[in-house]
């Protein structure tokens, strides 16, 4: 049931659209703090860039389509693998799932009116919008980082890449974590502290387990990237030795602290994408996730396992034996919570009676692919076999099958399933279906024969191949797929598109969702709820009376906090009723700040490190001007 | 473009035999293990992933009744299968796998002491060659190792600039070049052959011309070529030869190639002594024939943009010269 306004009603909510109403046009959209346009900002600009790492894709598809290609040059085919890695790890999947998502919807989820910090919200989208700016003005002038996204020194050494494509990469990836790190932190508190009263953590949805999870990852993986891109660009620009093994220093030290980095990163890009699963699993299958505890529990244990697994992408670097081993155990270990999980959402489907509607059809294709690309996962956990096919093509095969087909599926049924909440129009069913079809096909195409050319013995990162080593056929395939995989996108994006002008009105709860951002109208309004609801269950939207409840305390104006910019603020794990938070509303500072850091960084990599010195300063001014108007407001 | 899709396809059926690079045609007791571990983790794969399809469809099938078939709607049923398929089956698999792979096998597979084994190669890698040395000897040679049958050779793997990766599939797994380190491999051929090998390592612009050859060789035709390959060039014949190596000795050429016997010493490029005894040249870009070398050598960065051999701007005859002697260093 949804929230029904009733004339007694009225006047309290026509004092809350006052109160929380922001400035109209660009302006407004420069200075908002709403969870919601920061989550639209964030999901256009990291589609934008989704489209330039999937160009980036195609061009090194059609450059591999037969031996010898003469597509790209090999300066440029490496600056594509590089800008496609780059792009779609830090530029498209973490910016959407965390800042589209889980912007959007977190704080809808649990009922709150906004993030717990809506300013850094907003600063978190600036920095990353020009961070994004930042490498790609490396590729627009022709130097676009050249050595991979794993970036492995020496070959990204001054010595052998003396231009300044890596520093790019260097200071792009420090400032685009800055972003990120800003934005756990955000979802952290948001997450402990705003949930609606009674939404304790054993009620809270599986969808904010998994952001949860997340953020606390980000926040601990993101300091190694953040040390290693550190040191390099100190070797780079500063001649200091970290990863100068004629000076001392050690090449496995980049590898050791990127991968650190790299391999929680991994369950950083899937686990939203399990939480978008929890979500869609439910509602399309009429009935309540199977063991809810246990994959909340499997949620966490994922992301704290998923630290103690990053030798097994160093197997061949020659370790002892014994420390393979010991990475080989947990890389298989945590096969475990990813199973609980998978078996979760199988039985939730096949005990409730689902409806394929198009956002399910996405869920049944990642969970075909993330049943793929993990049992081929457990195969590169055999060592042997690992250090046989290691940076092989096996290995494109295996991570696409996890980053796209399970992490990319959810991502696009998401879009689907959250399309009427965020715009307030329905889809067209049957192009979504038909995009679910040449997307699920063109990706089996793309990635599956990558596997065979693997084990055939094509190695990764080659500009091209020669004929007559068996690989020229299943090249031809992967890149016709790949042609594929790109009309089934671009025609998710029309059909939304067109659905935007013309989709027939969806109402609240088109779905009949179990969590609470559907009780409040299509689109939210700036405060999300016109009262704050209360939760006594972990379906808040199934449990009727609880909602009803909300339109009689609408009714005597009770809990609508009409007095500012106000959202309650309870305890961390029973959610009880603590505070009354005053939010801050829009500012300005937020993106003249990522400006400041913006500037800063081009001078650093411009070597003028006193002008650096002065952006900085620059920038503590603009804190002190955000801080200031915080007071006197 | 139809006989190719089927070729396609018929290696997707039988993996084995298809390619030159494949991990599956094993010539070598290492390399067929791990194969035989990956074809019975590909049927257990298929099993799972059979079995996962099959509750999908049957959820397709019963999508009208809520709860299982049989069972019915009881949830300790539903939350029996997720402990049974998401915990007890996969602790009992994975235990086994890692118990064959993880303990049997890695260690079946570790590099062996250098004194289990007959001889060592030094195989050092390059921006974009392989340098191969034979420890004890003064043979020195490029991108075609030689190895006698039944013998297992000792391979250490260095680097001389960035990190690259020894892979022959056919032999055994791959092991990484890195600077300050010394890593081993075992190479061991029960059959006379020749069998490619490729970097495996992203090296920068050239990394997808940086390949070789093993050649497996009986005891005594490996033998007399090690002692070939020890022994200094021969003086040239015949006056075009004679005139390519005084062009050899006094340009640039010299700068970067050594050919033993003749007074250089650079080492920056590949020991060229006995060229003309390799299939191949420029890490198997091109096959060692005259109408191969003499592009090769008037304009390397056409053939292999950004290569470390420049365009040395040389006239067609002085190439032709270079030909002629490069052909007799047999």
């Amino acid at each position: 049931m949804a929230t029904v306004v009733t004339p007694r009603g009225q006047p309290h909510v026509d004092r809350l659209d006052r109160i929380w109403s922001e400035r109209p046009g660009i302006l407004g959209w420069l200075t908002t703090t709403d969870h919601k346009r920061i989550g639209i900002l964030y999901f256009f600009t990291s589609l934008a860039f989704f489209g330039a790492g999937g160009v980036e894709a195609l061009l090194m598809r059609t450059q591999l389509i037969g031996p010898n290609g003469h597509v790209l040059s090999p300066a440029a085919y490496d600056e594509m693998f590089t800008m496609h890695g780059i792009t779609m790890i830090f530029l498209f999947v973490i910016p959407m799932t965390t800042g589209a998502f889980g912007n959007y919807l977190i704080p809808l989820m649990i009922g709150a009116r906004d993030m717990a910090f809506p300013r850094m919200n907003a600063v978190s989208y600036w920095i990353f919008l020009c961070s994004g700016i930042f490498i790609y003005i490396g590729l627009a002038s022709g130097h676009a980082p050249n050595a991979g996204w794993f970036d492995y020194v020496p070959l990204a050494s001054k010595q052998f890449d003396p231009g300044n494509n890596i520093d790019f990469y260097g200071y792009g990836l420090i400032f685009n974590g800055i972003s990120s790190t800003a934005a756990s932190i955000n979802f952290i508190v948001t997450i402990f502290k705003m949930r609606a009263p009674g939404m304790s953590l054993n009620r809270m949805p599986l969808f904010c387990f998994a952001f949860l999870a997340v953020a606390f990852a980000l926040l601990f993986a993101l300091p190694s990237l953040s040390v290693a891109t550190l040191f390099l660009e100190l070797d780079r620009q500063l001649g200091f030795h970290f990863y100068d093994s004629a000076q001392g220093g050690d090449p496995l030290l980049w590898q050791n602290l990127f991968w650190i980095f790299g391999h929680p990163e991994v369950y950083i890009i899937i686990l939203p994408a399990f939480g978008i699963a929890t979500s869609i699993i439910p509602a399309f299958s009429h009935r309540r996730m199977v063991f809810f505890p246990l994959v909340a529990l499997a949620e966490i244990l994922v992301a704290f396992l998923g630290f103690g697994v990053w030798v097994h992408h160093m197997f061949t670097v020659g370790f002892a034996t014994i420390t393979t081993v010991y990475f080989a155990a947990a890389s298989l270990i945590i096969v475990i919570p990813s199973a609980i999980q998978l078996f979760a959402w199988i039985t939730t489907i096949l005990t409730g009676t689902p409806e394929f509607k198009t956002p399910m059809l996405f869920i049944i294709g990642f969970i075909i692919y993330f049943v793929i690309g993990g049992l081929s996962g457990i195969t590169v956990a055999a060592i042997p076999f690992d250090q046989q096919v290691h940076d092989s093509y096996y290995i494109i095969a295996h991570f696409h099958f996890v980053i796209f087909g399970a992490a990319v599926f959810p991502i696009l049924g998401g879009m689907y399933f959250w399309f009427p909440k965020v715009t307030g129009r329905i889809y067209h069913e049957g192009i979504g279906k038909l995009s679910f079809w040449l997307t699920f096909l063109g990706t089996f195409f793309t990635f599956f024969p990558m596997h065979i050319v693997g084990l055939l013995g094509m190695p990764r990162r080659n500009y091209t191949y020669p004929p007559g080593m068996g690989w020229t056929a299943l090249n031809f395939i992967e890149s016709i797929g790949s042609y594929l995989l790109a009309v089934g996108l671009v025609m998710i994006v029309v059909n939304l598109a067109v659905s935007l002008r013309r989709g027939p009105q969806a109402g609240n709860d088109p779905f009949e969702g179990d969590t609470l951002e559907w009780s409040t109208s299509s689109p939210p309004p700036p405060y999300n709820y016109p009262v704050i609801p209360t939760v006594t269950s972990a379906y808040p939207m199934w449990d009727k009376d609880d909602r009803a409840l909300d339109n009689r305390r609408l009714e005597r104006g009770e809990g609508v906090l009409e007095r500012g910019h106000e959202t309650p603020a309870t305890s961390a794990e029973d959610a009880i009723w603590d505070e009354i938070l005053t939010m801050p509303s829009h500012s300005i500072w937020p993106p003249v700040c990522a400006l400041t850091l913006a500037g800063m960084f081009a001078m650093l990599l411009l070597q003028h490190y006193f002008i650096a010195l002065g952006f900085a300063a620059a920038g503590a001014l603009v804190l002190i001007g955000w801080h200031h108007k915080g007071v006197s407001e | 473009m139809l006989r190719r899709c089927a070729s396609g396809l018929i290696c997707l059926a039988l993996l084995s035999g298809c390619g030159k690079q494949s991990i599956t045609s094993t010539k070598s007791p290492d390399a067929h293990d791990i194969a035989l571990l990956w074809w019975w983790m590909l049927a257990a794969a298929v099993i799972v992933f059979g079995g996962a399809l099959l509750l999908l469809v049957l959820a397709w099938l019963k999508r009208e009744r809520p709860g299982l078939p049989i069972f019915g709607e009881r949830e300790h049923i539903n939350e029996g299968m997720v402990l049974l398929f998401g915990i007890a089956i996969p602790i009992v698999t994975l235990t086994a796998l890692f118990a064959v792979a993880n303990i049997y096998l890695v260690n079946r597979t570790a590099p062996p002491k250098p004194s289990s084994t007959a001889m060592t190669v030094d195989v050092i890698g390059h921006q974009w060659w392989w340098e191969i040395r034979y420890a004890g000897t003064s043979a020195v040679t490029a991108n075609e190792i030689h190895i006698p049958v039944n013998t297992r050779v000792n391979v250490v793997a260095t680097t001389a600039d960035v990190i690259h990766s020894f892979w022959v599939p056919a032999l055994n797994r791959k092991v990484d070049m890195i600077p300050g380190l010394h890593n081993r491999v075992l190479l061991f051929s029960s059959r006379v052959g020749k069998f490619r090998g490729q970097c495996s390592q992203f090296c920068g612009l050239q990394h997808a011309h940086m390949s070789f050859w093993v050649f497996v060789d009986t005891a005594g035709a490996f033998r007399s070529w090690l002692a070939h390959e020890a022994a200094p060039a021969s003086a040239p014949r015949g006056a075009t030869a004679s005139a390519g190596q005084r062009m050899f000795v006094t340009t640039s050429c010299a700068s970067c190639h050594e050919i033993r016997g003749t007074g250089t010493t650079a080492t920056v490029g590949p020991d060229l002594t006995h060229l003309a005894g390799r299939t191949s040249i420029a890490a198997l870009t091109l096959p060692n024939t005259p109408s191969a070398l003499a592009p090769w050598i008037h304009n390397p960065q056409a053939i292999k943009p950004g290569d470390r051999m420049p365009d040395l701007g040389l006239q067609s005859n002085a190439v032709s010269e270079l030909v002629a002697y490069l052909q007799e260093l047999k």
